[in-house]
């Protein structure tokens, strides 16, 4: 309480402007003992009608100062919405919002800085080209008196009260995601916020890096600052958050504290009934799809991307291999590579079912039986203009869709159909146009085509990046299946939760290197953890200044991420 | 009070068929005052403008020869611009496409059969994609912006042109005026409207169109070509090879641009001049995308642009207006076209300035 009072105190001095001022009054108020704290924000009866869906339906939250409070829900579950309501980017159609126990209406995001909330994105907003601390300077604006001299001081002084390391001098490009988003972070504190809203901010960090983060939250949280921390990972929320406001279909079902839940019963509250669990047997079948990479190394096309360095890789028919890793470790490029969509010079690096592929472009590495599904589903995936029958000729042409260089419209749009039908896409019909999807039914749309072609050899990228509970166990569920005919499955992603629930085995990316596949079976969290620092690397291979954590690598690769 | 355009999330099905209408009322309501202001009387004017010029065969006649080679150019240059393929230079495909079926006419003075038509259309048509070959060959070799390649292209094929009619075309009788000989009879398009100058690059067009409308609609290729403008991810995702969407987009534009040189060349000029086409090949991309870069909007089009041509002789003549002012009047209409069409994509939203600042004051003012 002490601290508080002093942190309290502290800002005060530093910046007498009004919502210091409140913070200040409401910590006097905590000080003198009242019994219940003033809320820190209270939402009533928020709601928020899109034309085509309630996106919030009389929503109440409380958040006290100093709370760690999670807000939870499956995707299109409204949370996005009320975050944007919070932060004035969105206007609600009714309800109140008081703020250290006052009235207010936010109307726009500069008005909520200066009421003292902050948010950090799921996608970064940094400019690339320039350092951390031009890039903080920047969102500080012109008039700010943090602005100039100073700032890089400030800035060291933040990074170190709360273990977030970072150099003010660092170019924004050579930082990998988990550091990027520590930029974000600094960014916000250095505005003294009072609320500071956290968007799935571990998708970005090794579980290594997750635990540190939570403590630097958790003093946060010690200091009186109130965290919003979105999420819809379950062991998390129960491991850090004091309070989790469950929203399902734009409603708050739930409100509880999320220690005293189990995850059952947590999902349960998100997705209205118990958490679908794949089945995963030992895989059985051997079918005769393989893909193969031998000893491929591939300069970056983008100069901040990642260079691979002789990846071997293979996949038989029948099984599932995961690659686990921190995005932006050659994910990417690896990908590339492998999908034709670039192509690389060695035609023997890659194998597609028995063929040497390497020189094929992505339309003649279908014709081999290969299917893909890509992690960005709009603009790569599907054309976001088009109908869901264009869309599913956009890679599915091959499979009579089309007689003689015409197109068989009848038959794209039962293709089309056939998709929606057999993975409960929610969408109008065959003519609906791809933008009009949410991601989650998009992605489910992407898959159910790729599957459908009755591919020999297929692979992931982030197949559930995204998608809510239920669907993302459909997926799952889908690529195990799929297994089991005997389709050679490579599954990329950040998720090592399910990479472990369905792959036999599992190698790991670092730094544009790949690990021999372990067999599922006998690793865990912690082993794989381990090995996506980069722990795999042989000292020898490894760049001399690669060490882990360093302040001022400005030639660091970008796979460091523990804070 | 603040306006705002806002992003519909689907294209509306009624803007698309009323922002013509929308674009045709405020382009009526602009000439009113524009006329009005110039002392003329706007009723006058607009008959003047729009209906003068279609009363008799002859002007209908008229309006359909002009439409011809806007429509031919427009329709090839869709197919490219579909594509995110930026052909500009249809101006200079349109007068290579002259200068090779004039070439043909002009080897074969004695030419008595129609049928030297035929190898004369398919000349034309190699001739502007040899010309729109160059571009995309830069483009897919060296990366070199075709906006500006095929641009330059116009001026270069401009001069060809006009070294060739003041030099070894020129015709010796031709009292050293910068000419070919007038092509033998059998060489000329057959005329569809007696009365008329009317020719049978009119039906060349409309196949065209409907060629391109099937083309578009119904061929895989031309889906691709696109999900390539669309999307370049998704084209590249789906193995669809950027280099061929710059080949096929180019020599589309290249080959119908060279026919309708032809057109121009075999109709109404009958020989070559210095200057084969009044910018037909720029004009043309404006009739792409008031068109919609769509076969039947690119129909419609073309005969707007036309009427407007003639729309705006008849004024000059009729209202003594100076040139500038018909041209002013045409930039007005077009202008309200492709701006109405921003309402298909977007609607237009309202936000309150008031209610906001008075939540601010609230929120500073509670703690002081």
């Amino acid at each position: 309480m002490r601290r508080l009072a002093r942190c309290a105190r502290g800002l005060a001095r530093r910046r007498c402007c009004a919502n210091t001022r409140a913070a200040d009054a409401a910590q006097s108020l905590h000080n003198l003992g009242m019994q219940a704290p003033v809320p820190r924000l209270q939402l009533s009866a928020i709601t928020k009608t899109y034309p085509s869906v309630v996106a919030n339906d009389a929503i109440d939250l409380t958040v006290l100062p100093g709370e760690i409070h999670a807000v939870l829900g499956e995707n299109g579950a409204g949370k996005s919405t009320l975050m944007k309501v919070i932060c004035g980017i969105v206007k609600p159609d009714a309800g109140s919002i008081r703020w250290n126990g006052s009235l207010v209406k936010i109307a726009n995001p500069a008005q909520a800085r200066a009421l003292g909330i902050g948010m950090v994105f799921q996608h970064f907003s940094l400019f690339e080209t320039l350092t951390v601390a031009e890039n903080i300077e920047l969102a500080l604006g012109a008039g700010s008196q943090k602005a100039g001299a100073g700032l890089d001081e400030q800035l060291r002084a933040i990074s170190d009260r709360y273990g977030l390391p970072l150099d003010p001098r660092r170019h924004i490009h050579t930082m990998s995601a988990g550091e990027r988003q520590r930029v974000e972070i600094v960014r916000c504190l250095l505005q003294e916020p009072a609320l500071l809203i956290l968007d799935e901010p571990t998708s970005v960090l090794t579980p290594r890096a997750a635990s540190k983060f939570f403590e630097t939250l958790r003093r946060l949280a010690a200091e009186g600052c109130s965290i919003l921390y979105i999420s819809h990972k379950l062991d998390e929320i129960r491991a850090l958050c004091t309070r989790a406001t469950v929203l399902r279909d734009g409603r708050v079902t739930g409100d509880c504290d999320p220690r005293q839940e189990t995850a059952q019963s947590l999902a349960k509250m998100m997705i209205g009934g118990d958490l679908p669990h794949p089945h995963h047997r030992a895989a059985t079948t051997r079918g005769d799809g393989s893909l193969a990479v031998r000893g491929l190394s591939l300069r970056a096309d983008d100069p901040f991307g990642t260079d691979l360095v002789d990846i071997d890789l293979s996949v038989r028919g029948g099984e599932i291999v995961g690659i686990a890793g921190v995005s932006g470790n050659g994910q990417q490029e690896l990908l590339a590579a492998l999908s034709g969509e670039r192509t690389v010079g060695d035609a023997g690096a890659i194998v597609i079912n028995g063929t040497a592929a390497g020189r094929l472009d992505a339309g003649e590495r279908r014709a081999l039986g290969f299917a893909f599904v890509p992690e960005d589903r709009m603009e790569r995936g599907a054309v976001p203009e088009m109908s869901l029958a264009d869309n599913a000729l956009l890679t599915a042409w091959r499979h009579e869709l089309t007689l003689g260089g015409t197109i068989r419209i009848s038959a794209a749009r039962e293709y089309a159909k056939a998709i929606i039908a057999r993975y409960s896409v929610k969408a109008s019909g065959p003519e609906a146009i791809a933008r009009s999807l949410s991601g989650g039914n998009l992605q489910k749309f992407i898959v159910g085509r790729e599957m459908l072609q009755g591919p020999r050899a297929m692979i992931a990228a982030q197949p559930t990046w995204g998608v809510d509970v239920g669907a993302s166990a459909q997926i799952r569920q889908a690529l195990i299946d799929l297994r089991d005919e005997g389709v050679a499955v490579l599954v990329v992603s950040e998720e090592l939760d399910e990479l472990l629930e369905i792959c036999d085995r599992i190698a790991v990316i670092a730094r544009g290197r790949l690990s021999a596949a372990i067999p599922a079976r006998e690793s865990d969290a912690e082993t794989i953890g381990q090995m996506m620092s980069g722990s795999f690397i042989s000292a020898e291979n490894a760049p001399p200044d690669a060490s882990t954590g360093s302040l001022n690598g400005s030639t660091m690769p970008r796979t460091t991420d523990a804070p | 009070m603040r306006l705002r355009l806002e992003l519909r999330p689907a294209p509306s099905r009624i803007m698309a068929w009323a922002s013509p209408l929308l674009a045709g009322m405020a382009t009526l309501v602009a000439g009113f005052i524009l006329f009005s202001a110039l002392g003329k009387d706007p009723l006058q004017a607009l008959h003047v403008f729009f209906v003068k010029p279609i009363e008799t065969r002859y002007g209908l006649g008229e309006l359909l020869l002009k439409a011809s080679p806007l429509m031919l150019c427009a329709v090839g240059l869709a197919a490219g611009y579909r594509a995110n393929v930026w052909n500009i230079g249809a101006e200079g495909q349109l007068t290579l496409g002259a200068i090779a079926a004039g070439g043909l006419a002009l080897t074969f003075p004695g030419a008595d059969s129609a049928w030297i038509l035929l190898p004369m259309i398919f000349a034309g048509a190699a001739g502007g994609m040899a010309w729109a070959a160059i571009p995309a060959w830069l483009r897919t070799r060296f990366n070199a912006n075709e906006i500006l390649t095929s641009l330059m292209l116009v001026y270069v094929a401009t001069l060809l042109l006009s070294w060739l009619v003041q030099g070894p075309w020129r015709d010796p009788d031709g009292f050293n005026f910068p000419q070919s000989k007038m092509f033998a009879d059998a060489a000329l398009l057959p005329i569809l409207l007696p009365g008329t100058r009317l020719n049978a690059g009119f039906l060349i067009a409309l196949a065209a169109i409907a060629v391109a409308w099937l083309f578009f609609a119904r061929s895989l290729v031309g889906f691709q070509m696109r999900v390539a403008g669309l999307a370049p991810a998704a084209a590249n995702y789906a193995g669809i090879s950027a280099k061929r969407n710059i080949w096929l987009g180019m020599l589309i534009g290249g080959a119908a641009a060279g026919i309708s040189g032809v057109g121009e060349a075999a109709g109404p000029i009958g020989q070559l001049l210095p200057s084969m086409s009044p910018g037909y090949g720029f004009a043309a991309i404006i009739v792409a995308f008031v068109g919609r870069l769509h076969p039947l909007g690119i129909l419609l089009a073309s005969l707007l642009m036309s009427l407007l041509y003639l729309g705006g002789e008849s004024a000059q003549i009729n209202l003594a207006l100076p040139s500038a002012v018909t041209g002013l009047f045409q930039g007005t209409l077009l202008f309200f076209l492709l701006a109405a069409d921003v309402l298909i994509n977007f609607r237009i939203g309202v936000i309150g300035r008031k209610a906001a600042n008075a939540a601010v004051a609230t929120a500073l003012g509670a703690h002081v």
